[in-house]
Order: C-alpha cells, then sequence, then structure tokens
C-alpha cells in the first residue's frame, strides 16, 4: 500500500452506479481536498443529469468535465457523455471522441490509465458497481503506478462482473462494501 | 509544460523526442497536442507495429518513409457521424442560416474533415436551405487517406440508419435517402453534393489564412490540441472569419480557458456556436 499522500480520486461505476455513487459521494464534507473524476456509463444520445443531481446532494463542488479545465480540489467532475475523460500531465482535464473502449465511451479505463499516468502512487482508484468488464485494466494502471486501489464488494454490489473484473486483475485491491468505500475516503 | 504533477518518465522523453522527429523528417507537427490522447494513440501504434518501445518506433519511422502513413492513420483517426449532434445543425438551420442568406455568395470551411460525414452533413443542410448555389465549401484535413476518403463519399450501410435519425432531428426538410445510392452494403453520396467543394491538405497548426469564411464548422477537433496550440487554431479562425462570422465547435468545447475568448460572442450558447466580434 502506497504512503504517498494522494492528489487525487478517479471512480468508475455502471449499472447500478447511481445508488452506489449516493453511498459515496454525498457524505463527504466540505473540507474534502482531493478532486475527484467520475466515469458512469450512461448512453450516449442523453443529456446526462449525473453531475446536476449531485450538486444538489453534495457538500463539495460537482459538475461536468469540460475539455482543458485546470483541475481543482474539493471538486467532482463527470466525464460527459459520449466523451472519453483524461487527465493530463499539467493537472488539467481532457476530453476525447476516439472509438468506444470495451463498448464504453466515456471508458474508465481511458480516465483511469491517464490519471495514473499523471498522478502516479498518489491516486485513488475505486470501482463500483457494473454488469461489463471495463475499469479492470485501468484500475492495474493505477496499481502498477503505486496508487491505491479499492473495489466495491461484488457480493454487496448491484452488478458485480464489473468489481469481479478489477479484482481478478488486482488482487491486492481493497475490496470494501460502499459504507466503507465512504468512510476511506472520508479519512484520507 | 508547466505546473507538471510528477517528474518526466522515460517514457514521456522518448515520446517527446519521436514527436521531434516527426516533425523534422515528415513535417506533420504533434508537439501541441494534448499529451494523454496522443499517448494513448502512439502505444496503440506501438503495439499494432510491434515495437518493444517508443524509441525503437522512433527509428523505424526515420528510415522507413512508408511508416509514416500507416501511423498517420493512428494519431488521425476520427469517428464521426453524419448529422452528429442534430441539436447543433437544427441550431445552424434556425439562428445561423437566416444571416448567411443576407449574403450573395458564402464560404465555409470544415476545418478537420476527417472522411467527410460534417461536410455532407452541412452541404445537405445548404441544399436544404437553397444557399448550396452560393456556397463554395472548403474541406481540409492534414492526412491525405481521409480526404480521400471524404472525397468518395463512401459510408458502409449500416452507419445510415444512425445518419438518417440524425438527419431527421436536425430539422431535415428532405430524405437522406435521396442523397445517397445503396450497393453492395454501401452507401454512395451522390457527386453533385461535391460539386462546390474543395478538397484540401491544410494543417491547423502550421499553415495560414486562406480565406475569407462566413462559417468554419471544427468541432471535437480542438480537444485533441494543447491550450497553446488551441489559442493558436482560434487566432487562425478570427482571422478566417468575415466581421460577424460564425465559428462552431463540439459541444464540449469551450473558449472560456482559451486567450481568444474576447474575439467571439455567444451566439447560440448551448450548440457551442460563436460570432466573430465585429471590431
Amino acid at each position: 500500500m502506497s504512503k504517498v499522500q494522494p492528489r487525487a480520486v478517479v471512480i468508475g461505476a455502471s449499472a447500478g452506479a447511481l445508488e452506489a455513487l449516493s453511498a459515496i459521494l454525498p457524505a463527504l464534507p466540505a473540507s474534502f481536498s482531493l478532486p475527484i473524476m467520475v466515469v458512469v456509463h450512461v448512453p450516449p444520445d442523453k443529456h446526462s443529469l449525473m453531475a446536476e443531481l449531485f450538486q444538489a446532494k453534495c457538500r463539495i463542488a460537482v459538475r461536468e468535465a469540460e475539455d482543458k479545465e485546470p483541475i481543482e480540489g474539493g471538486t467532482v467532475y463527470f466525464a460527459p457523455p459520449d466523451y472519453h475523460l483524461l487527465v493530463e500531465s499539467d493537472a488539467c482535464l481532457a476530453l476525447s471522441t476516439d472509438a468506444p473502449v470495451l463498448f464504453s465511451r466515456p471508458s474508465i479505463d481511458v480516465l483511469f490509465e491517464s490519471a495514473a499516468d499523471a498522478y502516479g502512487p498518489a491516486l485513488i482508484g475505486i470501482v463500483l458497481t457494473g454488469a461489463n468488464q471495463d475499469g479492470a485494466r485501468g484500475l492495474r494502471a493505477v496499481v502498477d503506478a503505486g496508487g491505491t486501489a479499492l473495489v466495491q464488494d461484488p457480493a454487496n454490489a448491484f452488478a458485480g462482473a464489473m468489481p469481479e473484473a478489477a479484482i481478478d486483475l488486482c488482487p491486492d485491491a481493497l475490496v470494501r462494501p460502499l459504507a466503507d468505500i465512504a468512510i476511506f475516503l472520508q479519512e484520507v | 509544460m508547466t505546473d507538471r504533477i510528477g517528474e518526466e518518465k522515460v517514457e514521456d522523453i522518448e515520446i517527446r523526442l519521436l514527436l521531434e522527429a516527426i516533425y523534422a523528417r515528415y513535417h506533420y507537427d504533434f508537439r501541441s497536442y494534448a499529451m494523454a490522447s496522443i499517448k494513448r494513440r502512439l502505444k496503440q501504434a506501438r503495439q499494432h507495429f510491434e515495437y518493444p518501445t517508443f524509441s525503437a518506433l522512433q527509428e523505424g519511422l526515420l528510415h522507413d518513409p512508408d511508416m509514416m502513413p500507416r501511423l498517420l492513420a493512428y494519431l488521425t483517426v476520427q469517428v464521426s457521424e453524419m448529422f452528429r449532434d442534430p441539436t447543433y445543425f437544427k441550431a445552424l438551420r434556425e439562428s445561423v442560416v437566416p444571416h448567411l442568406r443576407t449574403y450573395p455568395s458564402l464560404k465555409v470551411w470544415v476545418a478537420g474533415c476527417s472522411s467527410g460525414e460534417e461536410l455532407y452533413s452541412l452541404a445537405i443542410l445548404f441544399r436544404e436551405e437553397g444557399l448550396e448555389e452560393r456556397t463554395l465549401f472548403y474541406a481540409t484535413d492534414i492526412n491525405q487517406d481521409a480526404l480521400k476518403a471524404a472525397e468518395a463519399g463512401i459510408y458502409s450501410l449500416d452507419r445510415i440508419q444512425g445518419f438518417t435519425q440524425n438527419h431527421r432531428m436536425s430539422g431535415g426538410r428532405s430524405s437522406l435517402s435521396d442523397y445517397y445510392t445503396a450497393a453492395y452494403g454501401r452507401a454512395s453520396f451522390d457527386k453533385s453534393l461535391r460539386r462546390n467543394v474543395v478538397f484540401s491538405d491544410h494543417s491547423l497548426v502550421t499553415d495560414a489564412v486562406f480565406g475569407e469564411m462566413h462559417l468554419i464548422s471544427c468541432r471535437n477537433v480542438l480537444i485533441y490540441f494543447d491550450r497553446t496550440l488551441q489559442d493558436q487554431a482560434l487566432k487562425l479562425f478570427r482571422d478566417s472569419l468575415v466581421r460577424k462570422g460564425f465559428l462552431g465547435l463540439g459541444s464540449k468545447e469551450s473558449l472560456r480557458f482559451s486567450a481568444y475568448s474576447e474575439a467571439f460572442t455567444d451566439f447560440v450558447r448551448e450548440e457551442k456556436i460563436f460570432q466573430r466580434r465585429p471590431v
């Protein structure tokens, strides 16, 4: 486990995301100082309400990511529908319309791999509920860069496939129920 | 790069040198592209061409000119669709076209046209609105193969259903099937749509202004540039537009972080359609 002070959090969630994120994000105190980048699989043709929804529920700032936006602490950034969200090494966000990865755009792997590259050991990666394999390779990249990996306990997840795939690729990841993940973040 | 989060890694040094080599040898300038995306694309290329490192890829590239077009396909790959973001085209139709009607002749620039989906969308929209006859379209890209594909105007038939739905949602006054013929799983768009189109090799990084445009559509191209290069491209757009000319960007692209945000005003804010300030 890394001893480096974390500087950012990335979260990936798919089927059951709304409920899972509701157990984590609104629990964060107003003093929470890290940026949190989130990819949720949403349909490409729809205007996503994720950011608006959590803005009302959270004590820290929540918004949809814009291209080349400088990353600020204490802020949750949601990937816009139909775009990949990436982290640049100069601490700003970037979007791309590159092809979907594992049928997903935004892709959890794309966010996690770019964030692992930018933050190295100072990153916390969290894979939550989902019915596909996205996020596993990304979480592996977080681990390989020396970062901290958390996975929602598949037994308690709305859909267990995604956390299971992440655990398969990252056997040393901390596997926790949602409530413990929320506490983990509050104690960072 | 400023405000780096960590120390530059060996791989990043290799990529920086590779991009220098591509520029020195082939004059394609990717040095100011947004690093996270270009790195992803380069990694895919490196794996595909089976080079163990980016240094090895650089050596191969420097000594084998045939490698460059193959790598370029990875670096400039752009997946678009006709009438992508139908509400953008609807806004052009409803809010921009009435202004364009007041000009006796029009120039429209599709910058970074890739394989032509956006160009054909605009050509069809302009025909539907009765503006096609007075319009000259410029479709530019740095990738010759993409330009050839754009000029051919042939798309896989399985994409047409999505295109048709987008076209209808954009307020299309005709049926998309009026503009193509289908055969052998492919849809060929009518060559009359290309009558007033100039296809040309042009780089937003290294090339200059080439005409006075009334509308520039450049969507989801700038997201691949870093902020410095975005500013350079936006300056080029400003200098290429007539007074009160229009600029359309991608739905998640913003002028908010640009040094040229003052050069444009919001015209249809939610569709990222801007107008050049008169002064």
